[in-house]
């Protein structure tokens, strides 16, 4: 589904350049459940973003269901990013004026559906995270663990193909956390290809398999059950930054 | 925008309002009356009638034009001069205009008591008088004037008749004026020319002929055209033409105000869409197109100035309300073309000035407004 090659991404900050990404290949198929970790800094969230549509990457290729994307204007891009990819943020990303219900309601809105259609589908998708009852509270009303669910409703509305969640339990406590990662696993378990960026082990153990970023390029990979010693790796990694 | 939007609309109800004004006058004074002044425009370099008299009007002049002008139902020549009246001990400076029976109809006078200036051949001054309204409460305070003798300079005069008061009318205030026969009037000031004969064309007439025939008659007796028909047409026209350049002057410096105004609506919405950069950045990423994101903003920039349009349009008219309640009277209007312009310029400025604040919310980065997030 994911086919990444070379990746960089360049910002250049006053006289010099500083790379985010500094040549990345990597292939994700679809349903796979994967991790990317890494040290602040590696540039993990860069290539969240660049996967999701959301930065473009100053050089190199990167197809999506063999699309490439280097080529689309914003137009296309934009229907790409509702249709395709849902997102979930660490900090959720919530419209405080908008109730749950409504925030939901938001990617169907820029895709021009009709209203009856819209309500329809809003009610299916707080009823998937269990939260139908809570439509009409705002997100101030609700708990941090709540408040992701109905982002995660938000992202799935569309019915993407690919979901990409960082940090998606950062702000949350264990128990809430378990939660919104139980919600996760399931979806995928029906198909949905995930990508996590974390920093948690506990999280990063529930994938598949772990992509390590390290200063912009690819660390390591390994499968997730070998993750104890990648504990350790990241533990000397930090403490040598 | 408000400002601007009142401004517009106050201003263009003055200029209106003036306007009517004028025309009701003019049309009240008769627009089928022409009139001959001596002296040319180009030559006095002013208003034709002020200023130098390079050759005299005529009372022969004024015949010739009776005779000879098919389309002239009245004339009446007319002279004018200052003097002293005096009745009994009570004595005023007033404007004597010596003129015909004529003139009663020409200029719609209006009587009071006896009769205006008898119809008799204009080349014979009686010692009669016609005073205003004011002038007989003044000068006869609770007795009728009628009868009375009265001296105009040194001049024995008889009072024929009073005028109703006719109030102002084109800037002369009839109050202090006094209607003799034109010889008498000439005998007065020793003087021969006429400052004015008027013509009143019968209805249906070409003015523009009977100008043209005017002009002639009166060049081959004088020799050239040392005089100024002055038809209603022409001092409308002038007049017109003065007020439109200032209502639109007038109405440039208030659009310069709306420009102000639109600069001021894009600082609002430049704000807006720093402040709300987190929100763009979101829509962007679940997926709002660029047109959408760039409509939003425009549409608001539109709102935010049509509101500020309606209130100005509240606001001007409600000055222009109190205006007329304190001058009753003066036509204030506010032509159609005036309000809707202002409107639509309004909006249109408004949204223009909304476009920039609007491209920079679609140019965002979605990641950098989201940057709110992790690293």
């Amino acid at each position: 589904m994911i086919r990444m090659h070379d990746i960089w991404r360049t910002y250049d900050v006053g006289d010099s350049q500083v790379h985010a990404l500094a040549g990345v290949d990597e292939h994700i198929r679809a349903g796979e459940h994967v991790a990317i970790m890494g040290p602040s800094g590696s540039g993990k969230s860069t290539l969240l973003n660049i996967i999701g549509c959301l930065d473009r990457p100053t050089r190199g290729s990167y197809e999506l269901d063999g699309r490439e994307i280097a080529g689309l204007s914003e137009a296309q891009l934009s229907r790409v990013r509702r249709e395709v990819i849902g997102c979930v943020f660490q900090s959720y990303h919530l419209v405080p004026r908008l109730t749950a219900g409504q925030n939901v309601e938001l990617p169907l809105v820029f895709a021009g559906v009709p209203r009856a259609e819209r309500a329809q589908r809003v009610a299916e998708a707080l009823d998937v995270v269990g939260l139908s009852e809570r439509a009409r509270h705002r997100p101030a009303q609700l708990s941090g663990g709540q408040r992701q669910r109905v982002a995660i409703a938000r992202a799935m509305i569309s019915g993407p193909r690919l979901l990409l969640a960082d940090e998606p339990t950062g702000n949350l406590d264990r128990a809430a956390g378990e939660e919104i990662l139980a919600h996760l696993d399931q979806l995928n378990a029906h198909g949905l290809t995930l990508i996590v960026v974390t920093h948690d082990p506990e999280v990063a153990r529930r994938a598949k398999r772990i992509i390590v970023l390290e200063d912009g390029k690819i660390a390591r990979r390994l499968p997730a059950n070998e993750l104890v010693s990648v504990v350790d790796a990241l533990r000397n990694l930090e403490r040598s930054v | 925008m408000s400002i601007g939007v009142a401004a517009v609309i106050v201003l263009s109800g003055l200029g209106e309002g003036a306007r009517r004004y004028l025309r009701g006058q003019f049309e009240f004074i008769g627009s089928n009356v022409v009139g001959v002044v001596p002296g040319k425009a180009e030559t006095s370099g002013g208003i034709p009638g002020v200023g130098g008299v390079p050759n005299d009007l005529t009372i022969a002049d004024a015949r010739a034009l009776e005779r000879e002008v098919r389309q002239a139902r009245l004339v009446a020549p007319a002279t004018v001069g200052t003097e002293t009246i005096s009745a009994g001990e009570r004595s005023r400076q007033i404007v004597v205009i010596g003129s015909t029976s004529e003139n009663f109809e020409i200029r719609k006078l209006e009587l009071r008591a006896g009769r205006f200036l008898p119809k008799a051949p204009w080349e014979r001054g009686t010692r009669v008088v016609v005073l205003s309204h004011k002038l007989a409460l003044e000068l006869f305070p609770g007795v009728n004037p009628l009868g009375s003798v009265v001296r105009v300079g040194g001049w024995r005069m008889r009072v024929i008749g009073v005028l109703a008061s006719q109030g102002v009318r084109f800037g002369m205030n009839l109050d202090e004026t006094v209607f003799v026969p034109v010889a008498t009037a000439q005998a007065m000031f020793d003087k021969e020319s006429l400052f004015r004969i008027a013509l009143q064309v019968r209805p249906g007439a070409d003015i523009e002929r009977v100008k043209k025939r005017c002009i002639a008659i009166l060049r081959e007796r004088h020799g050239e055209e040392d005089f100024t028909i002055t038809t209603p047409d022409s001092i409308l026209g002038s007049l017109e033409s003065i007020l439109t350049m200032l209502t639109l002057g007038l109405a440039g410096i208030a659009s310069i105000s709306m420009a102000v105004a639109g600069i001021g609506i894009m600082n609002v919405m430049l704000v807006s869409v720093s402040e709300r950069t987190e929100e763009i950045g979101l829509s962007k990423a679940l997926g709002a197109a660029p047109t959408q994101v760039l409509a939003l903003f425009v549409a608001e920039a539109a709102m935010l100035s049509a509101l500020g349009g309606l209130l100005g349009l509240a606001i001007g008219y409600a000055a222009l309300q109190t205006a007329s309640w304190l001058i009753p009277g003066f036509p204030f209007h506010v032509p159609l073309w005036a309000a809707t312009s202002a409107m639509t310029l309004s909006i249109a400025v408004g949204t223009a000035f909304g476009l920039l604040p609007a491209s920079r919310a679609v140019r965002l980065d979605p990641t950098a407004a989201l940057s709110g997030g992790p690293r």
